[in-house]
């Protein structure tokens, strides 16, 4: 994967060159974040970086802004002109203290109101295990009018999900407006890395998220990589290419049976459950744990996938793709579970665009946008499959979508496992190779396409020490664009709507 | 319509009966003894500090509140130390065990309801959860019932560390829920705390917020693991496995 090409301004200038690369909107916004590098004698002064993503010429392009000693810490707002550096912006508000000037929602977004004003965990003199207790506002935004009342939900839900609160505005059925406050389990975990080697760390990167496992710590991986200047084994490379697509299949099949249960469609709930946990047992068969954990390594792969395994694979595949088959008919012969999923929770392609929305919401909506086609990693460049894209950006279009994703992906299973099969260079040691982390110091970033979409994140190493981490999980530039997705519709469909995006909150809130 | 009907008719009984032991590879409890000159370098590569230098022959000891089952400890060992394949099973404080004997024969009869709150988790647990309720695991067959709020639940089942921004969402729940009550921390955050370290944002294990009566090994535990907690805070592990 090629390196970005990284312009470090003045902060004034900063908007302007974001502009030039955003490309009047044509490159979407991969990622923002902050960065103390206050300790580091050649900057002394805080920095935030904004990364676009050149999609026609298949590279990222970074802008850099550095704050000074003794500069004020205030930049003029993206948002007006980037929709997609919403919540990026008052990310770093929260966690630096740098001010976004304009932006049309100043208020907090990660720390919630039992913390004190003032506090900016991601600083460097902030300790790791500060224990601060304060009382900050957080107000909700709610429409108001004759007639419109509010609908608090959450952070505890009926159901076995993560937590989030949601403040509807309803004109009767009808939900005006939607106000999520997310972030609930917020861990520090990018605060809680720093300092730690990249083998350290890596326990806490497999446990960003469940469902991402594979995804985080490709990303993560291919990060730190980059940075020690390491290639690792073909081998490994094919098998972290292949537990990626399991691990789509997997969410994949997940989603099927659980988008049936925003309407109680049983019978579409039970073969997606128990297909889904068909694949869950070949996960734990491969790496020992239901969770994929354990098995990517900087430098390569921890585990080989032998032939019994592949075999294995290859007899799941064929029961889950007889079973994904039979969901879709299901799906398509119920004239009732049509009518719910069809024109409802749709999210247009402008819409796509202006979030940089990511993953299956973005291509739902027509928006190609496919890191494994955009960005040449792992072995996608040599494997024969289509970018899936669907046009209506309804619940019914993410629903096809995922299954026409899922015979993508049987077939990549298939020739990635033939291509281990032809490998012959399965002796233990071409697993990983071996990086001493000593002296290895730089940034970069990795990219790895999960079942939501693009995981990107970045990281900066110092002596062989995590300096800083940023995690941009595939459910961030997707969470605004739910909020949109169910303007207009009925309440009872809410729970429809945000199962066909099935966002991360564990991914997004770190 | 066609579709579901020949699925409904064609397709046998997918409940199982639940199995303590997974496969090959999985990594549960450790076996072995360690080496002496080995114990300090199992003990200091264990992300979590879970294992812990002993005197013993065996030369450490587990705390399978907090372990993250990655295997590193059995890596460093040389081949001294294995993982078996079996789960590590739940864990029960003592007065508790006497307060659920207590509770479900005079109280609950068999049937226990359950509320899980994620105080923080990573999702991996959660799944989990949701995974006890689909056919193969079917949780209803044993009485257990997940319900909609902390009101109508005898058992709490909190999942990941507690955050800061949940902190106070898990009080209120534990207050909500009506007297006799469980609470089980599931999985090695909510059990053992340390999955992650400390932080600004982490108050840490469940029971430094709630009162815990039972906790669950495992990053995550499997759907096998949480129902054995479930059915041993009901009593019912012997009658029923």
């Amino acid at each position: 994967m090629a390196d970005w090409s990284l312009k470090v301004v003045k902060p004034e200038n900063f908007r302007g060159t974001a502009n030039i690369l955003s490309n009047g909107g044509n490159n979407p916004l991969t990622a923002m974040f902050g960065r103390d590098e206050t300790e580091n004698p050649e900057v002394k002064g805080y920095a935030i970086y904004a990364v676009f993503e050149n999609l026609s010429e298949h590279k990222m392009e970074a802008v850099k802004a550095v704050f000074g000693e003794g500069e004020s810490l205030c930049y003029e707002s993206l948002t007006s002109v980037i929709p997609a550096a919403v919540w990026y912006e008052r990310e770093i508000q929260d966690m630096f203290g740098i001010v976004p000037q304009g932006h049309p929602d100043p208020r907090p977004l990660v720390l919630h109101d039992t913390f004190p004003e003032g506090f900016y965990p991601l600083r460097k003199n902030v300790a790791k295990d500060v224990e601060v207790r304060g009382n900050r506002r957080m107000d909700m935004s709610v429409a108001k009018g004759e007639g419109v009342y509010e609908v608090p939900v959450g952070p505890i839900h009926a159901g076995i999900i993560e937590p989030g609160h949601f403040r509807f505005s309803q004109a009767g059925e009808s939900m005006l407006q939607l106000d999520a406050r997310l972030f609930y389990t917020h861990r520090g975990l990018e605060k809680i890395m720093e300092g730690k080697t990249p083998e350290e760390a890596l326990p806490i990167v497999e446990r960003i998220c469940g469902a991402c496992s594979i995804a985080n710590t490709w990303s993560f991986c291919q990060a730190v990589e980059k940075i020690a200047g390491v290639k690792i084994p073909r081998r490994a490379e094919i098998i972290r290419t292949l537990l990626m697509e399991i691990e789509r299949i997997t969410n994949h099949v997940g989603d099927l049976g659980n988008i049936p249960a925003g309407v109680g469609f049983n019978p579409a709930i039970s073969l997606g459950g128990r297909t889904k946990e068909m694949l869950m047992r070949l996960q734990e068969r491969i790496a020992g744990n239901r969770f994929l954990r354990g098995v990517i390594v900087p430098g390569g792969v921890h585990q080989d996938i032998d032939s019994a395994l592949i075999n294995d694979i290859a007899d799941i595949m064929d029961k889950v793709k007889t079973n994904v088959s039979d969901l879709s008919e299901m799906f398509a012969q119920q004239a009732n579970f049509q009518n719910r999923v069809r024109t409802t929770g749709i999210v247009r392609k402008n819409t796509a665009v202006d979030l940089a929305m990511v993953g299956v919401g973005a291509r739902a909506s027509g928006f190609a946008h496919d890191s494994r086609k955009d960005f040449a990693y792992g072995l996608y460049p040599e494997l024969d499959f289509e970018l899936v894209t669907e046009k209506t950006g309804d619940v019914a279009a993410r629903l096809a979508l995922r299954i026409a994703e899922l015979t993508e992906s049987f077939g990549l299973v298939e020739q990635l496992c033939n291509l281990l099969k032809a490998d012959k260079s399965n002796d233990p040691s071409n697993l990983t190779s071996q990086i001493d982390w000593s002296n290895v110091s730089g940034e970069d970033w990795g990219l790895s396409e999960s079942a939501r979409g693009s995981n990107f994140q970045f990281v900066a190493l110092q002596d062989g020490k995590i300096d800083r981490i940023f995690v941009r999980s595939a459910s961030y530039p997707n969470w605004p664009a739910l909020t949109i997705a169910v303007q207009g519709d009925i309440i009872p469909d809410f729970p429809l709507i945000n199962k066909s995006f099935e966002l991360c909150y564990a991914c997004i809130d770190r | 319509m066609f579709k579901v009907i020949e699925r409904l008719l064609g397709d046998k009984i997918a409940t199982e009966k639940i199995s303590l032991t997974g496969s090959e590879r999985f990594r549960g409890k450790i076996n072995g003894s360690c080496p002496e000159n080995l114990r300090e370098e199992c003990a200091k590569v264990c992300p979590v500090g879970a294992f812990k230098v002993t005197a013993d022959a065996q030369g450490y000891a587990v705390d399978y509140k907090k372990c993250l089952f990655c295997g590193k400890c059995v890596e460093k060992a040389m081949g001294n130390l294995q993982h078996s394949s079996d789960e590590a099973l739940p864990v029960i404080t003592e007065d508790a065990a006497e307060v659920t004997a207590e509770v479900i024969k005079q109280k609950l009869g068999r049937s226990l309801h359950v509320r899980h709150l994620d105080a923080g988790s990573c999702n991996a647990c959660d799944f989990e959860m949701g995974a006890m309720s689909n056919p193969i695991y079917d949780l209803h067959r044993y009485g257990v019932h997940v319900d909609a709020s902390p009101r109508h639940a005898d058992l709490l089942m909190v999942t990941g560390v507690v955050t800061r921004n949940l902190e106070q969402a898990l009080k209120m729940s534990y207050e909500a829920m009506p007297e006799p009550r469980l609470v089980m921390a599931c999985g090695a955050c909510a059990a053992g705390g340390e999955t992650y370290g400390a932080s600004y944002a982490i108050v840490g294990a469940a029971d430094k917020v709630v009162p815990v009566d039972i906790y669950i090994p495992g990053c995550p535990p499997r759907p096998s693991a949480m129902i054995a907690g479930l059915l041993a805070a009901a009593d019912m592990l012997a009658e029923r496995m």
